[in-house]
């Protein structure tokens, strides 16, 4: 067995913040199963009340981009600022946009 | 104000306070960062428990002893923890089946304290209560996988409740201030938690494969200060701080 078999895997953590806010990843934690692995984002990411709910996800299942690809993928939105809506001149009366 | 209130406050605190002790020595040294964390975790809402608990016993005292003067200025014939609480860490097993066995009775307890007839007490325990429930949900996964693990690690946890089972016969065992407490309507009957605890015991030992020793006649009274010899060296390192520099403050 290797020192990396020995290890416990590494699982992402996602914190809820608040009802109705999205998770949002805080970090990672080791654990040997999905279970423990809660404990653990638990007793690690939630000791200051930052969140009521949690969700965890295998390290190993997590599907990355390339960085390679980077400039393949990311480059042609560059020039198309049209895509943010920051062109419209919004009336005063519009409140909470 | 009876001296078994002060005495019967002075026993949950103190248990709550050496236990979170015990833990805390864990800090640095736990087999994995996370666990670490989680019984420092632990050891912190225990040492919360005592505070609540030893302020309240000191006002009821009426001597002018706060949480401090009584967690670090008492020897320890006047600590009335359960003998259970102070027993060494050991192993990552032993610590584990220790906290499995009194989380469990606080539970029970807890659970019966919130219909106090003391409402302070009754809401101390509520809060307890909720902490107490994820402490169970810690020991209890702790020991079936160790239990339920290796050779080697199911050996371990084994022999620590072998180790340890002798000191939960104090657990259930009422005395006068027990029993003074159950009359007033302040605390629960103290063998009728036995059943429920035992069979939540019993529920993780079987899941765990894990086999339930004897029940032995115990001659440890940590609830009137007679103490196995563990609690002095504890005490020497706790209270150090304050028995060298009386009064220091952070």
């Amino acid at each position: 067995m290797s020192a990396q078999e020995r290890e416990w895997p590494l699982f992402e953590v996602f914190i809820r913040a608040r009802s109705g806010l999205e998770h949002k990843h805080v970090g990672s934690i080791h654990a040997v199963d999905a279970r423990m692995a809660i404990e653990h984002a638990r007793d690690v990411y939630t000791r200051r009340l930052e969140g009521v709910s949690i969700w965890v996800v295998p390290s190993s299942q997590i599907v990355a981009s390339d960085p390679a690809d980077a400039d393949a993928l990311f480059e042609p939105a560059r020039d198309k600022v049209y895509r943010h809506p920051t062109f419209y001149d919004i009336p005063d009366e519009v409140k909470n946009l | 104000m009876s001296s078994a209130h002060f005495r019967y406050l002075l026993r949950l605190g103190d248990t709550s306070l050496i236990v979170g002790q015990r833990l805390g020595e864990w800090v640095g040294h736990g087999p994995a960062l996370e666990e670490d964390l989680g019984l420092a975790n632990l050891s912190l809402d225990l040492i919360g428990q005592a505070r609540l608990l030893l302020t309240y016993a000191g006002e009821l005292e009426g001597k002018g002893c706060d949480e401090d003067q009584l967690a670090y200025l008492r020897d320890g014939v006047d600590f009335c923890n359960v003998a259970l609480a102070e027993q060494p860490n050991g192993d990552f097993a032993c610590t584990v089946v220790r906290q499995l066995l009194i989380d469990a009775w606080q539970l029970e307890l807890y659970e019966q304290l919130q219909h106090s007839s003391d409402r302070r007490l009754a809401a101390i325990a509520a809060k307890a209560l909720k902490e107490t429930q994820y402490h169970f949900r810690y020991s209890a996964s702790w020991t079936v996988r160790l239990g339920d693990g290796t050779t080697e690690s199911h050996g371990r946890v084994q022999s620590a409740l072998d180790d340890l089972w002798r000191f939960t016969a104090e657990l259930f065992t009422a005395d006068d201030v027990d029993q003074e407490m159950a009359a007033r309507g302040i605390g629960p009957q103290l063998d009728a938690l036995r059943p429920k605890w035992l069979a939540r015991i019993d529920a993780v030992l079987e899941e765990a494969t894990l086999k339930r020793p004897a029940d032995a006649p115990y001659p440890w009274h940590g609830k009137s200060g007679r103490h196995t010899e563990h609690l002095g060296y504890l005490l020497a390192e706790m209270q150090f701080l304050q028995r060298a520099y009386p009064g220091a403050q952070w």
